[in-house]
């Protein structure tokens, strides 16, 4: 067993096409340059899209294109984040059947209306077929959090005013749009991609030409709460915090990169998750579609690498309200001991 | 563009009870091994994991839990006038249901609201069979609807609509599509003309030098299409082909028409024929499709590496 590291991180916060393959080829490029990898010395891709959002089938084949498949490549694909992508690459790297992967997320939002779209993932016999557009049903999960008093519309408004620097009591001056989501209560949707470049033990201990260092990952896990909007407390995020005790993240870390489509569900998160020490919490410019939770990991990941932090965690979600959740701990340091590897 | 497709979908036999309950006016919940009601009800036992067969009766009335307001209905949902959704606990279930609910404005509604199911007059046995819910603590009308046999399938129609946005070289083979030219694009690192011009997908690279093809080339490949589907233009059969365009390194699909469907075959020589003039736009559609040429068949190394 091996060690796995982070050691490339590249995003574009736009996409030019819907098929994502001009805008993968050169985040391919940058990941794979920060690397020092060549695209061959790839042993397996992985990415996470969804047909739903280009609109045509097995889109992930065609994007297939970007990476050059000759000679013939290993890959794999979810219909998820693409943050799940990077749990599988970690599990073949784990399993001695790959030294190196390349992960990577692509999604046109704008193409189509994506809060339609992502009704689609909601139960296909009793809650899609009436189109619960997705920030209403993020809307109902705000409301619930709430009439609990876990939290104010003025603490939502407070995550937002970080990121947008605009004052929380002028964003509470703006009419719902979902009530009680207010404009800034939402993430901004982008098109964009991201590809992070992992590699095991050896590979990833080999110099890089930009002298950056690899981000270990320590630990990650993933879990999953009932699909039903009805059949949880959508309060809490059991499946967060059960991620994050598999993940051996206790909050002690120097970063934090946090995947929240919603200001409400920062705060639901911030709840669940392990309490640590003071941590810098790394702001986020927006989603893009099947490739934000991967984004978040390579955030966390470039701190590492570029040295300003020694420990870092980040989370990932996927699914209505918060339902999958995925906590990544990385860390400067190697967890296992040179004399034993 | 638009893409529609009817999900048909058979149900099971939880789902199959509690869609013929909506059919007959009636809301069915699952009773699970803790004694808990689930609404709607879950197919198997999330603790015991053993199938769910304890269905019972529950109210069509229940109290709101947790509502939102959308002031501009989207496409497909259950009202076209402002609404809220909300979540509901229907008496006697203990867990809450989505659903809209029809209400004058959002000053009406809160948590906690007894709202009440508002029936389709038409029944089907599928989730729409509740048209809404509605205020009221009492149960509404409802249409009879003669029981019939149970319901084991429901259809979902998905209408989904999109603007593809088309990369540079695209981009530019369909506006020499418009003049009535074909182009590719050449593969800066295996020299390859791509037809219509792409990131080399051996390379992984964008193309590069712009090249013009000719429009004839050689059927390297072919099927016949016997079957009709839906959408169908042309009537069976008829053949589908791949034509190598001279000057191309990669084959285009396209219909090769003029001649019974078995005598086209590989290695035929085809010539584009293309609409007229005055209906050319910037699409594909320009060439109808192709018809021999006259000229002899292409010897079989000349396309063999693109089969």
């Amino acid at each position: 067993m091996s060690d796995v590291a982070i050691i490339g991180f590249a995003r574009s916060d736009s996409s030019i096409t819907t098929s994502g393959v001009e805008t993968l080829v050169p985040v391919f490029e940058q990941a794979l340059a920060q690397a020092g990898l060549g695209r061959q010395e790839i042993d397996f891709w992985c990415s996470g899209s969804s047909d739903y959002l280009a609109g045509r089938a097995f889109s992930f084949v065609n994007a297939v294109d970007a990476i050059g498949a000759v000679p013939p490549i290993s890959e794999s694909h979810v219909e998820m984040d693409a943050a799940w992508a990077l749990y599988e690459a970690y599990l073949k790297i784990l399993a001695g059947e790959a030294e190196t992967a390349l992960v990577y997320g692509f999604g046109k939002a704008s193409a189509g209306d994506l809060s339609r779209v992502l009704a689609l993932q909601l139960d296909p016999y009793t809650v899609a077929p009436l189109w619960p557009d997705s920030i209403s049903v993020a809307a109902l999960q705000a409301r619930l959090a709430l009439e609990a008093g876990l939290f104010s519309e003025r603490d939502m408004a407070v995550v937002a005013a970080r990121d947008s620097g605009v004052g929380a009591g002028e964003l509470l001056g703006q009419a719902y749009l979902r009530n009680p989501l207010r404009t800034h209560d939402v993430a901004r949707v982008l098109d964009g991609a991201a590809a992070v470049v992992l590699a095991g033990g050896e590979r990833a201990r080999r110099g890089r030409a930009d002298r950056s260092r690899p981000a270990w990952i320590t630990g990650i896990a993933h879990r999953i709460d009932p699909q039903g909007l009805g059949e949880r407390d959508l309060t809490t995020v059991p499946s967060a915090a059960l991620a994050a005790a598999d993940a051996g993240f206790d909050g002690e870390v120097d970063v934090v990169a946090l995947h929240a489509p919603f200001t409400h569900q920062e705060l639901l998160l911030r709840a669940a998750l392990p309490d640590g020490r003071q941590v810098r919490i790394l702001p986020d410019n927006g989603q893009a579609m099947f490739s934000a939770g991967l984004s978040r990991i390579g955030a966390a990941a470039e701190e590492i690498m570029s040295g300003r932090a020694e420990t870092a965690a980040a989370h990932a979600t996927s699914g209505p309200a918060l339902q999958q959740n995925l906590v990544c701990v990385l860390a400067a340091a190697e967890t296992t001991p040179e004399a034993e590897r | 563009m638009s893409i529609a497709f009817d999900y048909t979908r058979s149900l099971g036999p939880v789902l199959s009870r509690f869609m013929t309950g909506l059919r007959d006016g009636r809301v069915l919940g699952g009773r699970t091994a803790d004694g808990r009601v689930h609404v709607p009800p879950l197919e198997f036992d999330p603790l015991t994991h053993e199938p769910v067969t304890d269905l019972v009766d529950v109210s069509p009335v229940g109290t709101v839990i947790s509502w939102t307001w959308v002031d501009q209905p989207l496409e497909g949902q259950p009202l076209s006038r402002p609404f809220a959704w909300a979540l509901i606990r229907l008496d006697g279930a203990d867990t809450a249901l989505l659903h809209a609910v029809d209400i004058q404005d959002q000053d009406q509604i809160r948590t906690g609201l007894r709202v009440r199911a508002k029936w389709s007059p038409s029944r089907i046995g599928h989730i729409n069979d509740i048209a809404c819910f509605e205020p009221g603590s009492t149960p509404g009308d409802i249409s009879d609807m003669s029981p019939g046999e149970p319901v084991k399938i429901m259809t979902t129609p998905i209408r989904l609509h999109y603007r593809h946005t088309t990369s540079d070289e695209e981009d530019r083979y369909l506006r020499a599509l418009a003049d009535g030219r074909l182009i590719g694009q050449r593969c800066p690192a295996c020299r390859k003309v791509y037809v219509p011009p792409r990131v080399c997908p051996a390379d992984g690279v964008a193309p590069g030098e712009v090249v013009d093809v000719a429009d004839r080339g050689t059927v390297t490949t072919f099927c016949v299409v016997n079957v009709p589907f839906a959408g169908q233009r042309l009537d069976p059969p008829y053949v589908v082909a791949q034509v190598l365009l001279d000057g191309a390194d990669i084959p285009i699909p396209h219909l090769v028409l003029g001649l019974d469907a078995g005598d086209v075959r590989m290695g035929m020589r085809v010539a584009a024929v293309w609409r007229d003039r005055s209906e050319w736009a910037a699409t594909p559609v320009n060439i109808a499709h192709f018809e021999p040429t006259g000229e002899p068949d292409a010897a079989y190394e000349s396309y063999a590496e693109h089969l």
